[in-house]
């Protein structure tokens, strides 16, 4: 699969509510991040809006899960929309930036985001595993509605 | 005020229920503004956000758009940020400095321009106005205070000073500060600002609510439970810190029935702490709370280190617009924007002298409890924009708040506590002082 195919892949596994088989797109070793800051360095010293190793990811998954996750049940219903993929580093890991579009919708609230992203991709058993996505909110610094959707 | 409406707001307010009108009717959201953000001091922040001459930053007090400004004296001024000429903001939301004393704020319209203190320097085209005609400079908020290193305004030039307002609510400042060996604190970590649509008194009344987390974080405690175990010292892991938070949720009732609610006649109230994690509360038999405390020793000595220590406090509440976590080092500053449209903003804080590794902890608890993607708050932001939907209903009336209800003990220095841990108690003494500002 290219890296392009795989980004979209992974999009409609959120739009269509794998979010089992998502989290299985991620290494054991990942990092899943979304900083809080513009150009934000660190995730220990600094604040995240969301900073999960794979144990709170799947954690995160199982709780969307539960029947009383009252902001996540129903699941918002969402379009991430994928773009501007560009490889930027090809080693042991692909290092790859993209745009990235949602729309999200719940309880008559329809909300926009929009990204910059990055990921590491690592080739396990011939397929693309996630060892590492950033998820760079243009407005992380804003006064943000609480977020209860993956990106 | 006219007297008919003053005991139309007085029927509004029982001693065990409230009429929904309070959250959801606009009118008595702007009586709000004018008369309990307009009188009451307000937290605004902590001096380490404005350390030098010139430092400055903007925030909100009620609806009014201020500036926070270290002054030439090494006192905080507090201005409203908006242009004496045409009434445009003259500073950009955001914090900066003006570096030195003949910096200025200029207003973007006209080129107006404001010093450190507000003082009107220089006006184009001034030949065009009236000679004394001109405006002095930005309005001052007439009262500012810190008390230790927090800092405080009120809108009104009259008014209790700030000891009595704060009262016996200063233990709690004390006891986030007293904690910092050498008392050093800084904000730090970065600034979480959510926006809820529902009205503000709802978070201030959920931060003391200690019967709700068993429903409302149900989902976060149920999954942290289940997670893998948290690693012994020397063995932990990055997710241990939000797993061990989560789990303590999901306390036992006869932990959050025994933890303690306290309030004050200005509507302040603070809860004693449910958490028994030695991983969290600066316990005995960790390696890094171990260096903390050989620290705080060093600054205040044993005895004084153990005391403060074993001062057990979760949250604290500060009438009308602050909620913090002393012992976390977590502070919330809420924004009124509209009745049923609220920001808070989350502070961060680092104990300068203290373990690196304690700030570490105290971010990622940011993270999994006051976080805008955390599984915690977002629960709890679901649940007070369904309220206000549903306190938008005419149908009903009243809302009750009568757990303990009668049962309330009288304590020294106007103090009141709840019978047990979870009795409404603190609902009632914030309606008390919300009737008594719109009142005066």
């Amino acid at each position: 699969m290219k890296v392009d195919e795989f980004l979209y892949h992974e999009a409609r596994l959120l739009d269509t509510g794998q979010l089992e088989a998502w989290l299985e797109l991620f290494t054991e070793d990942a990092t899943y991040w979304l900083p809080l800051e513009r150009d934000q360095k660190d995730p220990l010293e600094t604040s995240s809006i969301i900073h999960d190793d794979r144990t709170l990811l799947a954690l995160r998954v199982k709780q969307a899960r539960h029947p009383r996750a009252h902001a996540r049940l129903p699941l918002a219903r969402t379009v991430h929309q994928v773009g501007n993929v560009v490889v930027e580093e090809a080693n042991d890991e692909v290092r790859v930036s993209s745009t990235l579009q949602v729309v999200e919708f719940r309880n008559e609230k329809q909300r926009l985001y929009g990204a910059l992203v990055e990921h590491r991709l690592r080739l396990v058993n011939g397929s693309f595993k996630i060892a590492h996505k950033r998820v760079d909110l243009v407005n992380s610094e804003g006064e943000l509605d609480g977020i209860a959707i993956l990106f | 005020m006219a007297p008919h409406e003053l005991e139309r707001l007085a029927t509004l307010v029982r001693t065990d229920r409230v009429h929904r009108s309070v959250y959801a009717d606009p009118a008595i959201f702007d009586l709000e503004m004018e008369r309990v953000f307009g009188r009451a001091w307000l937290v605004l922040g902590h001096e380490s956000q404005v350390r030098a001459p010139g430092d400055y930053f903007t925030t909100r007090m009620g609806r009014e758009p201020v500036i926070v400004i270290k002054k030439e004296d090494q006192t905080v001024g507090v201005l409203i940020n908006r242009c004496a000429h045409r009434g445009s903001m003259v500073c950009a939301e955001g914090s900066g400095r003006l570096s030195t004393p003949g910096e200025r704020f200029v207003c973007p319209y006209h080129g107006w321009s404001y010093d450190r203190a507000g003082i009107l320097q220089a006006v184009p085209f001034a030949s065009g106005y009236e000679k004394g005609k001109l405006p002095a400079g930005l309005k001052a908020v007439p009262r500012v205070k810190t008390y230790r290193g927090f800092i405080f305004a009120s809108l009104s030039a009259q008014g209790e000073d700030l000891e009595t307002f704060l009262g016996p609510a200063r233990a709690s400042f004390d006891d986030f500060v007293d904690r910092a060996p050498g008392g050093e604190l800084e904000v730090a970590g970065g600034v979480f600002k959510h926006a809820y649509n529902g009205n503000w008194k709802l978070m201030l009344e959920n931060h003391l609510d200690g019967a709700h987390p068993a429903w409302v974080h149900a989902s976060s405690v149920a999954v942290a439970r289940a997670a893998p175990e948290p690693g012994k010292p020397g063995e932990e892991h990055y997710y241990d810190i939000a797993v061990r938070q989560m789990r303590q949720n999901g306390a036992p009732d006869a932990v959050w029935e025994a933890i303690g609610m306290w309030t004050t006649p200005h509507g302040h109230g603070y809860m004693g702490d449910y958490h028994d994690d030695s991983r969290l509360v600066a316990g005995l038999g960790n390696p890094v709370f171990d260096e903390y405390r050989k620290r705080l020793i060093k600054h205040v000595g044993e005895k004084e280190a153990d005391r403060i220590l074993r001062v057990t406090l979760w949250n604290t509440i500060i009438y009308p617009n602050c909620s913090f976590m002393s012992q976390f080092r977590q502070l919330r500053i809420i924004h009124p924007i509209a009745v049923d449209r609220s920001v808070v903003y989350t502070y961060s804080f680092r104990m300068k002298d203290a373990p690196a590794q304690m700030f570490r902890d105290t971010v990622a608890f940011a993270n999994v409890v006051n976080g805008t993607g955390s599984w915690v708050l977002t629960d709890d932001l679901e649940v007070y924009e369904r309220l206000q939907r549903g306190l938008s209903s005419g149908e009903v009336d009243w809302v009750y708040i009568g757990r303990g209800h009668g049962l309330d003990v009288e304590e020294p220095n106007g103090v009141r506590r709840g019978a047990t841990g979870t009795s409404e108690i603190f609902m009632r003494a914030q309606f008390a002082a919300w009737l008594r500002y719109l009142s005066q």
